[in-house]
């Protein structure tokens, strides 16, 4: 890993844990975001003067690096959205809309976040679908065994996280997928843990849509992706409708824009944008298989240090390479809430509640868990801070552990 | 990073006491009130059991699984509002939400007694509501019996 310490001023004497909800920005994704308003605002698509155009170049250029970055051939099949969530919701509402029957089958794991989940079981309704739920073994992994029911139940969609933002576990989506799709199955993939610190190609995971968000990539809040296969972008209706997203309108016929704007109805997040490119930049400039191997190494750091500290019981798989950034865990069964509490008081920052996952929460028998998170920021230091913070944490409710 | 008083104490023991040791826990049978509160960001969930007989809270019992301060708190109010009118327990509940979500609190007109171990919770706000939950749920008992 390159040193980056001075990329993000403000980590100083704080121990960051969390970058799983979202993650820290570096400085140059910044300054970009901030050139859109210090040079001169405008909008993209419109003007024909010089600040217009760089806006748009600079939007545009942004679309062909997040299709190089997650290996889209295409660029067009990149849709800039709010987030993992208006991107899923957006497939729900328009793919979902116009091809889910009564009687078809839908199928969702226990380990979704409830965006992954909630479109879903709200589309089912709508539809008087079936939903098949997909469940998770006590190491946290999706059951296999329960691959032949999936496939006999031939769902018209299997909504599939590659990374659990609870247990880290990372998905063998590149086994999985092409099974599915053989039985007749349109997957949706769930990237928001999955782009950010695994090397993607969307080739390779062989799903048909993937999700996922600037804020958790070191770009800024209110900016995603939804990436999609053109055939199936080309065929859905759009569902925003407003600015940009036309060809033409008549007052006796409405043209749509071709592929990405008749997605992207309304002056987009601009400044977003360009920083999630500058974010792309970033992470690029690191390197992807950097990331990968750094997490992976302080994941193994971490689990090894938890070995050793009696009562701490970490969910999800134990094989570190199966595993992201991500350590869920119990300690001495303190609420996570008063851990994370404690935690925080010695400026260790993670993240404590049921993460947007109930019913995987609800299989694991517990309300929450204490997550602590990896990026590429982070050193073994700061899992020695946790530890220690733990340690303490236990020293106040030992009276009544 | 964080701001934090001088005399922060959050995890008094009489907090972890009520907390591993709640004297008032368990479903009532003979309740005449009832209402169940959730804390949508952390999944915590208290349920409250009140008997009030001639305008008189008889006994509160509560139910749940939460964080300590969310229990503790709960198990203080079983133990507080026993006996009160239900004039008096409202304005207890009144006089702990003010005390509890100033900055600097002034000495709150009534007797907080044991709740006063939660005034650490104000140096964490997003706690603030962990310590209320128990108190809005028993608004909420209150305000559903009278609109049925």
């Amino acid at each position: 890993m390159p040193a980056i310490t001075e990329d993000f001023p403000f980590l100083k004497g704080v121990v960051y844990l969390d970058s799983a909800a979202t993650s820290q920005m570096p400085v140059q994704v910044r300054e970009v975001m901030a050139d859109h308003y210090r040079l001169g605002a405008s909008n993209v698509h419109r003007g024909v003067y010089d600040w217009s155009v760089r806006a748009t170049d600079r939007f545009e250029e942004t679309r062909q690096k997040v299709a190089e970055f997650i290996g889209a051939s295409d660029p067009a099949e990149c849709i800039f959205t709010g987030g993992t969530t208006e991107a899923l919701n957006t497939v729900a509402q328009t793919w979902g809309e116009a091809n889910i029957s009564e009687g078809d089958t839908i199928v969702v794991t226990l380990m979704e976040h409830h965006s992954n989940l909630l479109p879903w079981m709200q589309l089912a309704e709508r539809k008087k679908a079936r939903l098949l739920w997909w469940e998770v073994t006590d190491e946290g992994e999706l059951d296999l065994a329960q691959l032949p029911e999936i496939l006999a139940a031939q769902p018209k969609l299997v909504a599939l996280s590659w990374v659990s933002n609870v247990l880290g576990t990372i998905n063998p989506v590149q086994t999985l997928v092409p099974q599915l799709k053989e039985h007749g199955a349109v997957v949706i993939l769930d990237g928001a843990q999955g782009v950010p610190h695994l090397p993607t190609d969307v080739k390779a995971l062989g799903a048909d849509f993937l999700a996922f968000s600037a804020h958790k990539m070191m770009g800024p809040t209110g900016v995603g992706v939804l990436w999609g296969k053109r055939e199936l972008l080309d065929a859905m209706p759009p569902c925003r409708f407003g600015g940009s997203m036309i060809l033409s309108v008549r007052q006796d016929r409405v043209r749509w824009a071709e592929l990405p704007h008749k997605f992207e109805g309304g002056t987009p997040n601009i400044s977003g944008v360009h920083g999630l490119g500058a974010a792309v930049d970033y992470l690029q400039e690191v390197g992807m298989d950097s990331i990968r191997a750094h997490e992976l190494e302080l994941v193994g750091y971490a689990m090894e240090k938890f070995s050793n500290l009696d009562g701490l019981i970490v969910y999800g798989p134990q094989d570190p390479l199966k595993r992201s950034g991500v350590l869920s865990f119990d300690f001495h069964g303190i609420h996570p809430h008063d851990l994370a509490t404690l935690i925080g008081r010695e400026g260790v920052c993670v993240r404590a509640g049921h993460h947007c996952c109930q019913p995987l929460l609800k299989k694991l028998g517990r309300q929450g868990t204490t997550r602590a998170s990896f990026y590429l920021y982070n050193t073994k230091k700061d899992v020695d801070a946790l530890v220690l913070a733990l340690k303490k944490a236990r020293e106040v409710f030992k009276e009544i552990l | 990073m964080m701001d934090i008083a001088a005399d922060d104490d959050l995890y008094k023991s009489i907090i972890l006491e009520h907390y591993a040791r709640p004297p008032y826990k368990g479903a009532l049978t003979d309740h005449t009130h009832y209402d169940e509160g959730i804390n949508p960001s952390c999944g915590d969930e208290i349920e409250l059991f009140i008997k009030i007989v001639d305008d008189k809270v008889e006994k509160v019992h509560f139910d749940g699984v939460g964080c300590s301060i969310c229990l503790a708190s709960a198990s203080m109010l079983t133990k507080i509002l026993r006996g009160k009118t239900v004039e008096e327990a409202r304005k207890y509940r009144q006089a702990f939400k003010d005390w509890l979500t100033v900055r600097e609190p002034e000495p709150s007109p009534l007797d907080l007694d044991e709740l006063e171990a939660l005034g650490g919770v104000r140096y964490y706000p997003v706690r603030i509501k962990c310590a209320l939950l128990a108190w809005e749920t028993f608004e909420g008992a209150l305000r559903k019996q009278s609109t049925n």
